[in-house]
């Protein structure tokens, strides 16, 4: 493989794992607060695209201020799911379980709305010239995405970090994903914080969708399906409940199916597989996953 | 003043709390015994509203808290020790102490008032940058204590602070008990399986059964009881 090509490979290999990264954060985060698998969250993904088509396109706002309301409104309606569907099961004793079968119901709720409000013929994305255009280093020619998504991901995940481990609302987050009752103890609102962990995991997944959108311009109702799933497998292969762990899932299964696609062409029509694969390979070595649960509990 | 009166909680339909009532005075250190299931738990619980009771009032210092959550209760100044200490496992001695000041904003006092932890638990500030999940089970107890005071309680409630320590480590518990008693005047809620104990430091004692006070005295007089002697001290004839 000729060497430029080889770079052009490496950078969209890195944009879709930072992609990948940005929406498995949510799943981990939930996962590791109320032991949710959001089978929404892929839905959450798909509506954030469809408002963006709202705002940017057709209401002709200037791109980053309709993307600052996608990515505030998508937050909003990711607390929005807890609030009215999760939240009010919990409180009734329901078992988890449930909860997830409840996230199932949320997911095609939102997916057939979409289907309804803008029917399920393709719509177009609006892509961004500052991002997309492309430039040249030396014979390598590449989109600008290639360095501005893995800068955007990288501020994101040092903010994040530094939220939950030297902010009150971080230290309270932390809190309630390890001990939902100490964490009342402190007198720390856990619904609140529930609440604000489901807008934090949506708002990632919007600018994730954002990003996926610069690259992939083709909307339908069933877009956040597979960077859902395949995002959900890296929060799966990281170790689910461990932010690290879903940041370096998300990047390994980004880099393994563009680089399978490259070396092998013959194989693109099975490109998805691979992530599934990955996912059984890691799991039946590690089972926790690469990171796991790394807590020494002597109590 | 702690009152609770009337108390009734169940789960599932089962009785836990048949109308119990309690009273806990200022700087007093009261002490509620019974065996495994007599309803000494969930009394707490349900102070501390992490249960749901139905029926009966609690009222602190005059004022009707029933219907407060667990949050307010907090910042009231009524903080639960919780049985099995529960600290925070994966995160360091001083992020639990952090946690335990959670509600309050007096960012330099908090500080102070670690120190003032560290000069009280000297081990903890060794262990200050562990995490809390690799301390052994006195030191997770003392920082279940100090992270509890972080939150400068009006009122302590303590479930089973001695639960599986070194007989050693029961004592250094008390004693501690003892002195944030005596030194700031707190009034303590304390729930023992060591009845032998709990009756030395109380001033006052509870015995539950099933559900229902069976008994109730100053510390003395429960110690000299036949019937607690029999059932709690094993030392009945």
């Amino acid at each position: 493989m000729p060497f430029d090509v080889l770079i052009q490979q490496i950078c969209n290999g890195l944009v879709l794992g930072c992609v990948y990264a940005l929406v498995s954060i949510g799943y981990t985060i939930t996962y590791g607060i109320i032991r949710l698998i959001n089978f929404a969250h892929n839905s959450i993904f798909m509506l954030s695209m469809y408002f963006a088509i709202v705002f940017v396109t057709m209401l002709a706002l200037p791109w980053w201020l309709g993307f600052i309301i996608v990515i505030a409104l998508t937050a909003i309606m990711g607390v929005l799911t807890e609030k009215l569907a999760y939240h009010r099961l919990r409180n009734r004793g329901a078992p988890t379980s449930t909860i997830k079968i409840a996230a199932l119901g949320v997911s095609y709720l939102i997916d057939n709305v979409v289907i309804v409000i803008f029917s399920g013929r393709p719509k177009q994305f609006p892509t961004v010239d500052l991002l997309t255009d492309v430039f040249e280093i030396g014979p390598v020619r590449l989109q600008r995405t290639a360095i501005i998504v893995p800068l955007v991901v990288l501020v994101l995940l040092v903010g994040l970090t530094y939220f939950l481990n030297h902010t009150k609302p971080g230290l309270a987050m932390r809190a309630v994903s390890r001990d939902m009752e100490a964490a009342r103890l402190m007198g720390i609102d856990v619904d609140k914080t529930i609440a604000f962990s489901f807008a934090i995991g949506s708002g990632l997944a919007a600018i994730g969708a954002i990003l996926w959108g610069q690259r992939y311009t083709s909307v339908i109702p069933t877009v956040g399906s597979m960077p859902g799933m395949k995002s959900f497998i890296a929060a799966v292969i990281g170790g689910i409940g461990n932010i690290d762990g879903a940041v370096i899932g998300g990047m390994l299964i980004g880099m393994i199916e563009v680089m399978v696609v490259a070396f092998f062409p013959g194989l693109s029509s099975y490109r998805d597989v691979f992530s599934f694969c990955l996912l059984l390979i890691v799991l039946l070595i590690k089972p926790t996953g690469i990171i796991g649960e790394k807590v020494a509990d002597k109590a | 003043m702690l009152e609770i009166k009337n108390l009734s909680v169940s789960y599932g339909g089962i009785k836990a709390l048949k109308s119990i009532s309690i009273t806990v005075p200022d700087k007093k250190i009261v002490t509620l015994i019974g065996a495994n299931g007599a309803g000494k738990s969930t009394t707490l619980r349900a102070i501390a509203k992490l249960i749901k009771h139905d029926s009966g009032t609690i009222i602190y210092n005059g004022e009707d808290i029933t219907a407060i959550s667990a949050r307010e209760t907090v910042q009231k100044g009524i903080t639960l020790i919780p049985e099995g200490r529960h600290v925070f496992p994966d995160m360091t001695v001083l992020e639990n102490l952090k946690l335990g000041a959670f509600l309050r904003t007096d960012n330099k006092a908090i500080k102070e008032d670690i120190d003032y932890m560290y000069e009280l638990f000297p081990v903890l500030k060794e262990r200050s940058t562990q995490l809390a999940g690799t301390l052994s089970g006195g030191e997770q107890q003392m920082l279940a204590v100090s992270r509890a005071l972080m939150a400068r309680p009006k009122m302590l409630m303590m479930d089973e602070p001695s639960l599986g320590l070194a007989p050693m480590l029961v004592k250094d518990i008390f004693t501690i008990i003892e002195r944030v008693n005596r030194e700031d005047g707190l009034p303590i809620l304390l729930i023992e399986q060591n009845a032998n104990f709990a009756l030395k430091v109380a001033d006052y004692g509870y015995v539950l059964e099933t559900g229902t006070i069976q008994l109730e005295g100053t510390g003395e007089q429960l110690l000299e009881n036949e019937k607690v002697k029999e059932l709690y001290l094993g030392t009945g004839d």
